[in-house]
């Protein structure tokens, strides 16, 4: 079965971003970008699918300005098959993307979308959920285990109060959680053997779906700054602040 | 139009993140209707009709309502979505979990975690991980909102709304809830806390967390937390994580112990009232948003702490 493994291109998590001043959004000039670590959970799971013998070729996809070439080639150093690019330099929204993929889904037939559960830039956490939503098919948010046995995948979720099991018929949607697997390192090999891996690169015409924005950034401000407090000597003078100063105790 | 809010419950009670998600209803200001879906519920819809500036309660019953899976309540949603200008949804595992699936079904775009209104169509909502707040608008016709708890209030009660009956529709039948294994516990909710001792990489194990946290929980009355190094190390479970990706909390008292500070744990966390730090790092980040930080050995401070209180 084939499985189409969405990533998207972000700031590297390690990186703090900053607000601009005329508060149009954030400066991502000169920073360092990196594959959405959820995203790379999603390649790890699909990679392993298929060194289990249930995959038979894994599709990585990305969105957006040319650049994103090099988390495609990311993703073909740790094991996707061959990718695609829809390039467009219109800013995505959740929608749009998952518009995007449906349209790859129809062209692709995928049996399984392995997506990150939430982009570190954005936040939004709903690309996934809205892609089940447009195929019409059944979605596992939040996996931490996941099983294909025959038509059908059993995915374990992390839900509040602890783990619920799912088995969904497929075609279906899953995205991924922090412990779903530990992503490995592309080693040099397959970094050099994933330049010579096939990238097509389309267009959101070819797909026929329109990208227009649909939430407009107003501005974009840098939260209260909250200040540090004071280092206090031994345990006795803490308690006694948290009864007299703060009076949380 | 009127305003649909969907309660979060586990069949049998009310889950406090729908109390303000009623409140961010309030105010953008519309007749307030509360969606209760699941399966004989319907203890959940009378608590839901107490609540102050509620108006009309949908009360969906059915047995394959039970696990509420996105799939049935999204279609749910979406048939009654016709008559309100928003739908809103606490952005918690819960809403997160289903909201998208509404949004994308009516072709409208989602607003995550809005943290402020601005109006009916504008909203605050924090971007990387919480170190931008971008104030966005849409022009949607509807406006599909997941609501971060813990920038409003609880709604009081005070309300008294009829309860209606709504049909379900048929189950979507794809999907199925196998199991579950939800784990029962004495302690408040962490979300909805309001003390929290959280713990990190610095315990060093299981047992460690347990035997030093737990007492200090207790002396507290506290909710127990802990970073993404301490869940992945199978110190405490997965739901305990507080952060960026994990929960986002904003007690009144939140005790770090042995947690570093990365960006990712501040984003769930620096909105809490009082922030505790106990390190032996004296330049760990975590100090810096710390109203008060001990430097020194945890395992010395924090059964210190512990007799103190006592
Ligand atoms: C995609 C992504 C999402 C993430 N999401 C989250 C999230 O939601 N929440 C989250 O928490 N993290 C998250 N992280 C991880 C985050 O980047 C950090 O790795 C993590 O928060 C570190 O946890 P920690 O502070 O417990 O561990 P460490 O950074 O290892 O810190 C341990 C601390 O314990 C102190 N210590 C050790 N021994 C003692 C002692 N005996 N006495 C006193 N102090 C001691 C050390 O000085 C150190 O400061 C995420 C990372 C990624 C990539």
């Amino acid at each position: 079965m084939k499985v189409l493994v969405p990533v998207k291109r972000v700031i590297d998590y390690n990186i703090k971003v900053r607000v601009r001043a005329d508060g149009s959004g954030v400066d991502l000039d000169n920073a360092k970008m990196a594959m959405n670590p959820f995203d790379e959970i999603a390649v790890e799971e699909a990679v392993r699918l298929k060194e289990a013998g249930q995959v038979s070729e894994i599709v990585a996809v990305s969105c957006g300005i040319a650049a994103c070439q090099e988390t495609l080639r990311a993703a073909l150093a740790l094991g996707a098959d061959r990718a695609v690019l829809v390039n467009t330099d219109v800013e995505l929204q959740p929608l749009a993307v998952a518009k995007l993929l449906k349209g790859l889904c129809e062209r692709e037939q995928p049996a399984l979308v392995i997506c990150g559960k939430q982009a570190i830039d954005d936040d939004s956490n709903q690309t996934g959920q809205m892609l089940a939503a447009l195929l019409d098919c059944g979605q596992a948010t939040f996996a931490s285990k996941v099983k294909v046995e025959g038509g059908s995948v059993i995915v374990t979720r992390e839900v509040d109060g602890g783990l619920e099991t799912l088995s969904l018929e497929l075609p279906a949607v899953i995205t991924t959680d922090l412990r779903l697997n530990e992503p490995r390192y592309a080693t040099l090999p397959n970094i050099m053997k994933a330049k010579k891996k096939l990238l097509d690169t389309l267009t959101p015409a070819d797909l026929g779906v329109d990208v227009a924005p649909r939430l407009k950034t107003l501005k974009v401000v840098e939260p209260p700054i909250r200040k540090a407090g004071e280092i206090v000597p031994d345990i006795a003078t803490l308690v006694s602040k948290l009864k007299n100063q703060a009076k949380v105790i | 139009m009127s305003i649909l809010v969907i309660a979060e419950h586990d069949n049998r009670t009310l889950k406090g993140a729908t109390l303000n998600t009623i409140t961010a209803a309030t105010a953008i200001g519309a007749d307030i209707h509360v969606l209760v879906a699941g399966s004989r519920c319907s203890a959940v819809a009378e608590a839901v009709s107490g609540v102050k500036g509620v108006v009309r309660v949908l009360l969906a019953e059915a047995p394959h309502l039970e696990p509420l899976l996105a799939e049935d309540l999204a279609k749910l949603v979406t048939t009654l979505a016709g008559e309100y200008s928003h739908i809103l949804a606490p952005a918690t595992a819960f809403g997160r979990n289903f909201l998208p699936r509404v949004a994308a079904v009516l072709d409208v775009a989602q607003v995550s975690d809005v943290v402020a209104v601005e109006s009916a169509n504008t909203f605050v909502r924090p971007i990387y991980a919480g170190n931008a707040l971008a104030t966005v608008s849409s022009d949607d016709p509807v406006k599909v909102l997941s609501v971060r708890p813990t920038a409003f209030e609880s709604a009081p009660e005070g309300g008294s709304a009829a309860v209606e009956p709504v049909p379900a529709p048929a189950s979507f039948a794809r999907t199925r809830c196998v199991s579950r294994e939800l784990a029962t516990s004495e302690r408040p909710e962490l979300a909805g806390a309001k003390v929290i001792v959280s713990g990190g990489r610095g315990l060093g194990s299981k047992e460690n967390y347990h035997a030093l946290l737990e007492p200090l929980a207790d002396a507290l009355g506290a909710a127990l937390g802990a970073s993404r190094a301490a869940v992945d190390a199978g110190f405490a479970p997965n739901d305990y994580q507080v952060g960026q990706t994990g929960k986002i909390v904003a007690p009144q008292l939140y005790v770090a112990v042995g947690i570093s500070g990365a960006i990712q744990h501040l984003a769930g966390m620096k909105d809490s009232k009082v922030i505790v730090a106990i390190n032996k790092d004296p330049e760990a980040p975590i100090f810096q948003v710390a109203d008060y930080g001990v430097v020194g050995d945890l395992f010395v401070l924090v059964p210190e702490l512990v007799s103190q209180l006592g």
